[in-house]
Order: structure tokens, then sequence, then C-alpha cells
């Protein structure tokens, strides 16, 4: 049985320099795995190689099928939700425009869609016609989420959805992600600069080192690998 | 963009807007001309919005002003005047040529901008729009001469008397038609899945790729769109008994559409409306009532006003404070 996403010796570059070399990961249908590095590891440009936004060779897939020749506009159409960092939303537009464009490759109605990204955000409701860029950061983030949700996807990308937030806000966000993935089946593929917490909430994770996958295992095994420990869980 | 340190001057516009349409309308219940002008104004107005509008369309996705977007409504202009000499009647003519306007504007983004701005920087699809200004308006000379040519008029010479004061039915329907035009476009935007996505396009392209739109598809279109409102532009202008129909017959027009835009912050379609409307209107009733301003300085006196409201609030009438928190 293929896994739902599956990168095999993948390359990618930005101009003369490489930032990623051959990064092999996978992740299984409903899963949630854990990219986890320093600064300019390479874990954006891995989210970035999987939905197209940056150059990049090797073997990808999803689903049994290449991704290697789909640009973002393709892959949001195979399933591929991808939350850039700095959130992605459109600031100009309102909540509910936000939402409308997370479905913009579905087709049909938006209600039973909309009625269940409610249930998890209940407090978008409310505010619909606001100016997401009048949002707290808080706010923004959870808004890409539930556009990134409104696309019904097979697998999400999350890039940094802890960055900039308070703690309150950032557990309130991973208790949501959880109930994402239980409630819907999502598959999440979450970039954190925050190891604990994504350990805590994935079931696997990938260290990368200078655009190299440096170990990986489950979440258990990395948190207690002393190294590991030492270098990306600060204890 | 607000800027740090500089009172607000949002009770600026409002007010200013406000104390103008009390003006006019003062002005024409005692007056008869002045009803009558600034009514013609408004038509005038109403051209100018249309193009002001397309304008404004194709800056906002590029961040580019179409220098060509005059000379393509008036080749589209000639391709009504053509589809009439081949036996087709006002209408069914004017509709025609809002399509092939549509598939046009498509295309030639698709074939001269797209290239250019695919590897180059913005002033190098400048450069592509002037070219192409250059290339319409030497194609319209090319296939149908230089000389002035007759376009019929859908409005018959009729005038709608309202309380002593006579308005022609070319000006009103020229300001409904732009008005329509306008909306039309407007609703589009607000309410279908791909005027959504255009806009989302225009503000945020990386963004709007990662959710499936295709940008490149969405620029397009917005030519095709624009192009479709110059010919409405194009249209209502050589029906006008003042306009003749010839290959420069929109520069002027462009001009005004430009100040337009610029004082209703380019970002705007609906400050570029209100400009333009206010821009027709000023131009007609200066000329009408200070007699030195002959038709030859009404161009000074757009640029005028545009100076003015620039000094007075340099985002435009209606250019947008960009909201966002960090």
């Amino acid at each position: 049985m293929a896994a739902l996403l599956e990168l095999e010796d993948v390359d990618a570059r930005y101009g003369p320099v490489q930032a990623l070399r051959s990064v092999t990961l996978a992740v299984e249908a409903g899963e949630i795995v854990a990219i986890l590095g320093a600064n300019g590891a390479g874990k954006t440009t891995t989210l970035r190689a999987i939905s197209g936004t940056v150059r990049r060779t090797g073997r990808l897939e999803l689903a049994g099928r290449s991704l290697a020749r789909t640009r973002p506009e393709g892959a949001a159409r195979r399933g591929i939700a991808h939350v850039p960092e700095g959130r992605g939303t459109f600031a100009e537009l309102t909540v509910w425009e936000n939402l409308r464009l997370g479905a913009h490759v579905r087709h049909g109605s938006l209600k039973a869609d909309a009625r269940r990204v409610f249930r998890y955000f209940p407090w978008l409701e409310e505010r619909r016609s606001q100016q997401a860029g009048t949002l707290s950061g808080g706010e923004q983030q959870m808004l890409a989420l539930a556009r990134a949700f409104m696309q019904r996807p097979r697998l999400m990308l999350l890039d940094e959805p802890s960055l900039g937030l308070a703690p309150i806000v950032v557990a309130e966000i991973f208790r949501i992600l959880r109930e994402l993935n239980a409630g819907e089946g999502t598959a999440l593929l979450l970039v954190e600069q925050n190891a604990r917490t994504s350990l805590s909430l994935a079931a696997r994770a990938y260290v990368l080192e200078v655009g190299a996958v440096a170990f990986s295992g489950t979440s258990a095994e990395l948190s207690s690998h002393g190294s590991i420990r030492r270098s990306y869980l600060g204890y | 963009m607000t800027r740090r340190g500089r009172p607000s001057t949002s009770w600026i516009v409002p007010l200013g807007l406000g104390a103008v349409c009390a003006l006019l309308a003062i002005g024409s219940l005692r007056s008869s001309l002045f009803a009558q002008q600034t009514v013609s104004g408004l038509a005038n107005g109403g051209i100018y919005a249309s193009l002001a509008v397309a304008l404004v369309l194709i800056y906002r996705a590029t961040e580019v002003i179409n220098f060509a977007q005059g000379a393509i409504a008036t080749f589209t202009t000639y391709v009504a005047w053509q589809l009439m000499q081949w036996g087709l009647s006002y209408w069914p003519a004017f509709a025609c040529t809002l399509g092939i306007a549509f598939g046009g504007g498509f295309v030639l983004e698709l074939v001269a901008i797209r290239p250019v701005e695919r590897r180059g920087s913005v002033l190098s699809v400048v450069i592509a729009a002037i070219g192409l200004l250059i290339l319409v308006e030497g194609s319209i000379g090319w296939i149908w001469g230089n000389e002035v040519k007759f376009m019929p008029t859908p409005f018959p010479a009729h005038i709608y008397t309202v309380g002593g004061v006579a308005f022609s039915r070319q000006d009103l329907s020229t300001i409904a038609i732009s008005l329509v035009a306008v909306l039309v476009l407007w609703l589009f935007f607000q309410f279908t899945k791909v005027g959504l996505a255009m806009r989302a396009a225009a503000v945020r392209p990386d963004a709007a790729r990662l959710v499936g739109v295709r940008v490149s598809w969405m620029l397009s279109l917005g030519w095709g769109l624009a192009a479709a409102l110059g010919a409405v532009a194009g249209m209502m202008a050589a029906a006008s008994p003042s306009v003749l129909l010839q290959p420069s017959m929109m520069d002027g027009i462009l001009i005004y559409a430009f100040a337009a835009a610029v004082v209703g912050g380019l970002e705007s379609a609906a400050g570029a409306v209100v400009a333009a409307l206010l821009i027709g209107v000023l131009l007609n009733l200066v000329t009408t009532y200070v007699h030195f301003v002959g038709p030859a300085l009404q161009l000074p006196v757009a640029f005028v006003i545009m100076l003015v409201v620039l000094l007075v609030k340099p985002s435009g009438l209606f250019g947008r404070t960009r909201v966002r928190r960090v």
C-alpha cells in the first residue's frame, strides 16, 4: 500500500543555491508528520517542493500519481492545501471571501462545507464580512486554516502555524489541528520551530539539516534521542 | 498608504463630494442651462468612467497603466462600424462588438503582454503597452483609412423636458449605459467565483496560486473585460455628435480617463467612476461659464483638477488606506 505522499531523492534549488539534497519522506493518509530543523535547513523548501512553488527534481507522488510536473494551481486541484508562512490570507478581502477562495477548486454549493468549517471555528461565522486584514495574528492564522479546510484537502502543508503567536493561541491552534485531523481524516505535514509542541501532535517527524534528512522516526523515538533533544528540543 | 504623523484627512473627501453635489443640485434648480450642462457633463463623464475603470482593472492586476486602452477602444468602435456597414443593426452590432473586444483583449494579453511580463519588469510591460498603442492605431488607419467615418447613433434626436429643462435622450442614454456597464462589472467581481478569483490574483498572486487560481488566465481575462468596457466607452463616444470616428478618436478621452483613474486613487473602481463624472461635469461647466476657457483649454483644466486633488490627498479620492495588523 503506497503512502499518500511520497518524496524520493528530491532536490530543489533557488538559482545557484541548492536548498534540498535528495530528500526522501512519506506521509500516510490521515497521518500527522512534522518536519523539524534549524533555520535554513530546508523545511519551508520541502513544503514548497511539494506544492510546486519551487523548482525541483526527483520523484514526488501523491496517491501514486506523479507531482513532478504539477504547478501550485494543479497541486491545489490534486488535493494539497498549502498554508504558507505568513498565513497567505487575503488581507484586502473579507473573511467570507477568503473562505470562498479556499473552495475555488471545488464545485457545487459551499453551504455544507461552510457549516463544517464553522463547527471548528465558530467565531468566523459572525465575522464573515469583516476585512481579513483587521483580524489579529492568531485569528488570521485560524482563517488560513479554515480556508485550507474549505478546499477539503487530502493533505495540508502547514508552514509555521505558531509563528509569532502567543502560547495560548498556539495551544488553541494545535487543538483545532488535532480535531481537524481526527474529524476529517486530513493528513498534516507540519513545519515547526516549536519542536516540542509539534512532536506532541505528530506521530512521526523528520529532522532536516542543511537541506537533507538527518534523522527520522516516531515522535517518541525522536524525543528520547539525546542529540536531537539537545539540538532541537533544548532540554 | 497612511503616513504617520499626518493629521487624518478622511473627512475631506466625503465633505468635498457632498459640497460639490449640493452646488450642482442648487445650480441645476436655479438655471436650466446649468442643469443641461451638468447632465451633458455627466454623459461625458460616463464615457470617461468606462475607460477609467478599464485602466483601473488592468492597473490593479499588473500595476501598469495600459496606454493602449484608448486605441483598443477605437479599434473596437471601428469593428462596430464595420459590422453595421455589413448590414447589422445597431444593437446586435453593439453586442457582437463587446464579444469581439473581450476576445481581442484576451488574445492581446496572451500574445503581446504575457511573454514580456514573464521575463521583464513593469517597465517592459509599459513599453509593450506603448508599442501596442502605436500598432493598434496604425492598423486602424491601415484597415479603414484615416478619413473620418460617420457612426450611426442608436438614439433618435429626442428631447425630454422636465420642469422646463430639456435633456437629450443621447446624454441620458450614455449615462445609463456607461453606469450599467460598470455596475455589471462590479456585480461580477463581487458575486461570481471567477470575479473573486480575479481579485485574489490581483492582490496576492502567489497565495491565489496556492488555492488553485490560474493567475495568468485571470490576467488575460482582465484584459478581455477591460477591452469590452473600453468598447462601451468607444461606442458611446462615437455616438455623440461632438466626437468623430477617426483613428485618434479616444486619445483625448484616454487622457481624461487617466486623470479620473489617478484622482480616484488608481486602485479603486468606485473612485475612478466618481472622479470621471466630476471631471466630465466640471469641464463642461467651466467651458460654459468661464468664457476664456474654450475647448483648447479643457485639457489644462483637467490637469489642474488632478493636481489639486493629489495635493490635498496624495493617494487619490478613494485611494485605499491599507489596513493590516502585524
